[in-house]
């Protein structure tokens, strides 16, 4: 199996590793006159080598849709996808071949060791059992799980799982490695362990493409990103960039005791201050259920313009603005409910 | 193409449908699939001790215990007569407990297969990998079977060493059709049509007494129901009673594998690739 590291590509593909163009993923009726459901309505994207590339988006946006479908375990309903310049509809075990993948939802072998997993992953690829030897001693040191080698995986934490998962995808030294929603449901220490092994994987040269409804986890990993909502791309671009196409410097957060109607009356005052042209000038407000926010480029003294027109929040917090607010102005929702 | 294969025999599915009939869909890199559930069976050599015993049990209770209240069967003492029956019961149970059962859980609560996917493999490889694991199994418990039968008298006939590849085509059929249907299954309440199916078909098949207690047409029903060619060709190779119409049970089993694989092969693509 030389052919799986062999980098047998046309020049040109150099540049795009994934390349998507109205591509669409459109699931049939589940009954009978039931209506079909498309899930990815006509996206464009590219992916370039070396880089973290990100889909940003709530549930349901059709994130995981485009994951499997670049993973060629999702057939392409309409629109062009070339991955690694291979078209999945004819050369997916190829593609398969060179691609690492991390599924949202854990698939380790539970009937195999930790160990074994890895193995036996290798052997699906083709790999000789010396070669997997080897490489599975340096991958279970690279996500800290060596001395648990023998074990088995059920007693493993949702953190060591999700590394033995990222160590298993590694096995075949991917070029490119997806992930969908990598450390969703994980505990914040266990999360930074594995964005901590995911930008060592970046600064090694691995590209990276992964999904994710937290906004620090993209602004954390991804160097550009799209914002999905619905099937489609609302956004693309840097995190930094989006957040100052879309969002102001800062945020002003105002909170209200709840059901007391303080947050409605307070609405109306806030809109006076919005380009008001005096110091503390806002852009934007947006009401959320419990809170109001208050976009501008100086939050404090949004705050003391808000006290001054005789609005009295009951807390209030101002803050940079992030990819939240990003999503936030795009679509009129938050990313996670 | 790969230096993967193992250096088994070439598996009865992938001789029988030949390459092309899995196209697109794979099949080389089945054998992988075996030595996955190998090294998995490797610490659960119990359970595959017990799918030997259980015919064993069978011959000593039914044939030897019972045989003893009974004279000659069909011109043979009852034990002979018994022996092959089991035989092929037990390749069948086999072959479809591993098809039903196994596949149902890695398939639906494992992700084994959605795991597997995600590599170069292909839904053909899985289909052709489990149908050949379940067929090796079951040749396992079927030459101990057979061992056991040589020593205790019970074989007649020197075609009897065509038993084994004839208990790999049944485990093959039932293999293929069991993995076919467990596509189909939504929850773990149908595998009770599993049992429903095989029980009967273990009782009235001719495995214990010659069809020949039956009504015409009852004859007619067990006739056309596959656990009954099973039967009829394992007995005549252990007996050495063979002639050309066994030839119509051996294909019989074949195309009922076949189009059990091909099921299998269909729907589990509509399943898994989504």
């Amino acid at each position: 199996m030389a052919q799986i590291t062999s980098p047998e590509l046309p020049p040109a593909v150099e540049t795009a590793l994934i390349k998507a163009a109205g591509l669409r993923k459109v699931f049939p009726p589940t009954r009978r006159g039931g209506d079909a459901f498309t899930a990815v309505d006509g996206i464009d994207f590219e992916v370039r080598r070396g880089e973290v590339f990100g889909f940003l988006g709530p549930n349901g946006a059709g994130k995981s849709s485009t994951m499997r479908m670049i993973g060629c375990v999702s057939p392409v309903s309409a629109g062009e996808l070339t991955i690694l310049g291979m078209d999945p509809r004819v050369d997916s075990s190829r593609i398969k071949a060179r691609l690492g993948v991390v599924p949202q939802e854990d698939s380790l072998d539970l009937e195999l060791r930790v160990r074994e997993n890895l193995l036996i992953y290798g052997r699906y690829f083709g790999l000789k059992r010396a070669e997997i030897a080897a490489r599975t001693a340096e991958l279970l040191d690279f996500v800290q799980l060596a001395d648990r080698a023998e074990s088995t995986v059920e007693p493993l934490s949702g953190g060591m799982k999700r590394r033995l998962t990222i160590a298993r995808s590694l096995i075949n030294s991917p070029e490119i490695l997806i992930l969908d929603e990598p450390t969703t449901g994980l505990d914040p220490q266990a999360r930074h362990v594995v964005w901590d092994r995911l930008f060592r994987l970046k600064q090694a040269g691995t590209t990276l493409v992964l999904t994710t409804h937290y906004m620090d986890e993209a602004e954390q990993l991804c160097d550009r990103l799209v914002v999905m909502d619905h099937g489609r791309i609302a956004a693309e671009g840097s995190p930094r960039d989006l957040i100052e196409r879309y969002s102001t410097r800062e945020v002003l957060e105002i909170r209200f005791a709840p059901g007391s109607g303080e947050q409605e009356a307070a609405v109306a005052k806030a809109e006076g201050l919005v380009h008001s042209g005096e110091r503390g000038s806002i852009e934007r407000i947006e009401e959320l259920p419990d809170r109001i926010l208050l976009y501008g480029a100086d939050g404090e003294a949004a705050l003391a313009a808000v006290h001054g027109s005789g609005i009295t929040p009951l807390a209030s917090l101002v803050r940079r603005s992030s990819l939240e607010d990003v999503f936030l102005h795009l679509t009129g929702r938050t990313l996670v409910d | 193409m790969t230096t993967t294969e193992l250096p088994l025999t070439t598996p009865l599915a992938r001789l029988l449908l030949g390459r092309r009939a899995f196209g697109p869909l794979g099949g080389s890199k089945a054998p992988v699939l075996i030595e996955r559930n190998m090294v998995v069976y490797r610490r659960l050599w119990l359970m595959l001790a017990s799918g030997f015993f259980e015919p064993l049990f069978y011959l000593l209770s039914i044939g030897v215990g019972l045989g003893k209240l009974t004279g000659a069967v069909d011109g043979v003492p009852y034990t002979d007569y018994v022996a092959p029956g089991l035989l092929a019961v037990s390749a069948m149970n086999g072959a479809v407990f591993d098809s039903t059962f196994n596949v149902f859980f890695k398939m639906k609560y494992a992700k084994t297969y959605d795991a597997m996917l995600a590599t170069p493999l292909r839904v053909g490889d899985i289909a052709v990998g489990e149908i050949s694991w379940a067929q090796l199994r079951g040749l396992i418990y079927s030459a101990a079977f057979l061992a056991i039968m040589v020593a205790m008298g019970l074989v007649h006939s020197w075609w009897a060493l065509l038993a084994l590849p004839v208990t790999v085509l049944i485990g093959f059929a039932f293999g293929a059709v069991g993995m076919a249907c467990t596509t189909f299954m939504r929850s773990w309440q149908d595998f009770d049509l599993v049992t429903l199916a095989l029980m009967p078909m273990f009782l009235f098949s001719g495995a214990f007494y010659p069809l020949s207690v039956y009504s015409h047409w009852i004859r007619v029903l067990i006739e056309a129901l596959p656990l009954y060619h099973g039967i009829d060709l394992l007995r005549a190779l252990t007996l050495g009673r063979v002639h050309v119409g066994l030839l119509w049970d051996v294909l019989y089993l074949m195309v009922m594998g076949a189009i059990g694989a091909l099921v299998a092969g269909r729907r589990l693509e509509r399943l898994l690739l989504t």
